[in-house]
């Protein structure tokens, strides 16, 4: 799963989702209430539970080629996170308008290119990225919409302060995660569940099936054939694969279940073809079609770009997706909400430092002990460097690759994450968080209320990737507040205070 | 339905009825090899056994000879014989995990708790002592699935896939089994070790009682032979799993407005042969050619439905 929270580690006092200097915060108080009056064994018993519970519905991850048990639990830690309603709502307003722009971005340089010809995002930095795929000019995907499911990890820092980590514009995985670990709690404690109005996140699958038959080709009619499409079963996905397909209902096919004839996409069925009009896939681009991309892709279907080309088919999410989610495009998304859409972005990025611009690059080398320094094509928490942790030797060779290849390189300043209690070996004791809504863009945009948290175990860390020992959460946001109406107003001004403070920002 | 989905689905079920058919059959050779030890017959019995699970010339090219250890080695644990019994439940997982969307939770969890716990079990636990124990596990966890599959499943093309699967592994074991022993039915000496390999037959197939209650009288082997292979009354006979075959490939025609295929009529064919067959013409005609043909037609009749429905 996904990308790294490099905002790296630190002693700083990093913010306490449910601890504020003069006791619980409002939304925690039933957590706190309930973890002071359950006994120690009783949590325990409960975790493993969950483990068992996991294990057997077979919600793993497959990681092949390290050796021992190749399906593996990502630790599912017991305690909610909770998410207040107006922080929930703000950061959705926020969401849905990062989501337009990057469409609206992506529609543009594969169109028109206009954000390029205003000089606002250097011409070089897109088209000759490896993310940009000039097979996609001149091509309108159904419905005019790129990125179908984006997965925006978001970091906090403080009771207003909320930053996008990164955007995930191509293929973002931990959906199911989100669900089944609500289905967890929901087995596991009832009673805590029932005491909290916790907005519910099982009407995702419908609205992601809604939003994937809604750019289905015209001539596809009322009901529109929709399949997913997968690397099979030795994805570190596939679980999710066959979870998501299941609750819409659809096929999960291979790229060997699929022909092309004619520019027309079938799927070979115990009846014969049968026609398919719109494939969430869930492989990279270069594997899509050998004709057109790689031509030693197994899992692809020869010819499928061709149909796509024709409008026979709508692939979701589109081909070149992710030049938008490019770690040094990314700080330039706050220019493209104010050029598409000319509003000012209620989100905001965390500051980023491109190694290849000369100002910028002089700053990095004389605060690397202070920075996270991450490659602008990585993802995974592999090949990044969190400057504070970093022992002289690994500062100088970081230094080094900076200089050698300044154009592979990003930097930002080390953030504290907010922390959430997480059951460890010690007892409970706070951990480091982010959060990845999911958020779906077909004829509207949708956001099901939650996420998926993902939590540090490891003490002091700030690396949440599951392959780096991070575990989840359920995430809760909350229907409600205590008293309705201090929140509504409260919501609206925190909004304008964000949104001035990002412009204030840069 | 997909295609693919058809193919695990069906080999799902086959894998799964295998490991129980070759549970079933190492117990009563087992059985068996402690009833002849004495008159130096046992090797006998692990041979026959090794014959009937198809992979003789994969065992002789690993072990030398077939005894116990070296054949409840070949048939429970080594990951060389596709037909073991570990290899046939690993492999059925594998099918069942790439259409988990296509089984119900019942079926996925008989399966995967199986897996889960034959991977955590250690071989102690399944020689020796334990053998028939274990053995008794795997058919009973085999019965579980079936069944849950049976009672769970909504009856459509994926339940037919699942069904023709087992059915046809079915019929295929229950022609080899007998094949192997073809000699005992067909000798007219009977001493008591006939008398007991008659048994281990029926026990083979769990069919020991139901002879009983059909014919109420000692153990013939000619009517040991009817029972399985004509008797409609007997689920595990060769008529009674062709019949299911061929009803089930009907089903399926009629499910996608009468489109039929070789395999169709192959079906019809055998059941048909079955269904009007007499033992003594096929006595006459010889137990072992018979049966020899039968397996051969029953394994055309898998290449049949692969060729209509999955590979066209």
């Amino acid at each position: 799963m996904g990308a790294a929270s490099s905002v790296s580690q630190a002693r700083i006092a990093a913010f306490d989702e449910m601890r504020a200097e003069d006791g619980i915060r409002a939304a925690y108080a039933e957590i706190d209430r309930w973890l002071r009056a359950t006994p120690r064994e009783q949590l325990d018993a409960k975790r493993r539970e969950a483990e068992l519970l996991f294990r057997r519905i077979g919600i793993t991850f497959a990681v092949y080629g390290e050796g021992g048990d190749p399906e593996r639990l990502i630790p599912f830690d017991i305690i909610p996170r909770i998410i207040a309603r107006s922080e929930w709502e703000r950061m959705a307003l926020g969401l849905s308008q990062r989501v337009r722009a990057l469409n609206a971005f992506l529609a543009d340089v594969y169109g028109k290119q206009e954000i390029l010809r205003a000089g606002r995002i250097p011409t070089a930095l897109v088209l000759q990225n490896e993310g940009y795929r000039a097979e996609m000019v001149g091509i309108v995907p159904p419905g005019g919409v790129y990125t179908h499911v984006a997965g925006i990890d978001m970091v906090r820092t403080g009771p207003d302060e909320f930053y996008v980590l990164e955007d995930n514009c191509r293929t973002p995985s931990g959906v199911s995660y989100m669900l089944e670990n609500r289905e967890a709690m929901l087995r596991l404690f009832p009673k805590l569940c029932a005491q909290h109005r916790v907005a519910p996140v099982g009407r995702y699958p419908e609205e992601l099936l809604e939003t994937l038959k809604a750019v289905a080709p015209p001539q596809a009619g009322a009901e529109p054939c929709v399949v997913l499409l997968t690397p099979g079963p030795y994805n570190s996905a596939y679980y999710e694969h066959c979870f998501l397909a299941d609750e819409m209902g659809i096929e999960v096919v291979e790229g060997a279940d699929l022909c092309v004839e004619d520019d027309v996409v079938h799927m070979r069925t115990t009846a014969g073809p049968r026609r398919v009009d719109v494939i969430y896939r869930r492989i990279d681009d270069e594997f899509l079609d050998p004709k057109a991309f790689r031509a030693d892709s197994l899992v692809g279907v020869p010819g499928l770009m061709a149909a796509y080309r024709a409008g026979n088919v709508a692939l979701a999410n589109a081909p070149g997706a992710g030049i938008a989610d490019d770690k040094a495009v990314y700080p330039y998304v706050p220019e493209m909400v104010r050029f598409y859409l000319g509003e000012e972005p209620l989100l905001a990025n965390v500051p980023t430092y491109l190694c290849d611009r000369d100002e910028d690059r002089r700053y990095v080398l004389a605060n690397l002990d202070k920075l996270v320094v991450k490659l602008a094509k990585g993802s995974g928490g592999y090949g990044m460097m969190i400057g504070p942790h970093a022992t002289r030797d690994v500062l100088e060779e970081f230094r080094a690759r900076i200089l050698a290849r300044p154009g592979d390189y990003i930097a930002q300043p080390t953030l504290a994450l907010s922390t959430c209690p997480t059951v460890v070996e010690q007892g409970i004791a706070p951990r480091h968080v982010d959060l990845r809504p999911f958020i779906l863009s077909g004829r509207e945009i949708r956001i099901v209320p939650g996420g998926l948290t993902r939590v540090a175990i490891r003490e002091g860390s700030l690396v949440v990737n599951s392959s780096q020992g991070g575990g989840t959460k359920d995430t809760w946001i909350l229907e409600d507040e205590g008293p309705g109406e201090a929140a509504f107003q409260s919501q609206s001004q925190s909004a304008q205070s964000q949104s001035q403070s990002q412009s204030a920002g840069g | 339905m997909l295609s693919r989905t058809a193919d695990n689905l069906f080999w799902l079920a086959r894998y799964t009825e295998r490991a129980g058919n070759v549970a079933r059959g190492l117990g009563v050779a087992s059985r068996m090899a402690a009833l002849t030890a004495r008159l130096g017959a046992e090797t006998e019995e692990w041979r026959s056994l090794v014959t009937a699970s198809g992979g003789d010339a994969s065992f002789y090219r690993k072990y030398e000879a077939p005894t116990a250890d070296s054949v409840v080695h070949w048939l429970v644990f080594d990951p060389e014989n596709p037909s073991g019994i570990l290899s046939s439940i690993e492999a059925a997982r594998r099918n069942a995990r790439a259409v988990r969307t296509a089984l119900t939770v019942d079926m996925w969890e008989a399966l995967n708790d199986t897996w889960n716990h034959l991977r955590a079990l250690p071989p102690e636990a399944m020689e020796g002592e334990k053998l028939a124990d274990f053995l008794g596990w795997v058919r009973e966890r085999v019965t579980l699935f079936n069944g849950a599959a049976h009672d769970t499943m909504l009856r459509d093309e994926a339940w037919r896939f699942v069904h023709l699967g087992t059915m046809l592994e079915r019929a295929d074991n229950t022609a080899r089994l007998l094949d192997v022993k073809h000699n005992l039915l067909t000798a007219e000496a009977e001493g008591a070790v006939d008398y007991v390999q008659w048994q281990a037959v029926l026990r083979s197939v769990s069919a020991l009682r139901s002879y009983q209650w059909i014919y109420r009288d000692r153990l013939n082997p000619r009517r040991i032979a009817e029972l399985m292979i004509l008797r409609p009354e007997l689920p595990r006979s060769l008529m009674a799993c062709l019949a299911e075959v061929a009803e089930t490939l009907e089903a399926i025609a009629l499910g996608q407005g009468g489109r039929r295929g070789e395999c169709h009529r192959l079906a019809g064919t055998l059941q048909a042969q079955l269904r009007y067959g007499r033992i003594d013409a096929i006595m006459e005609e010889g137990l072992h050619a018979f049966l020899t043909t039968m397996i051969e037609r029953v394994a055309a009749l898998g290449g049949e439905i692969d060729a209509f429905y999955i590979r066209h």
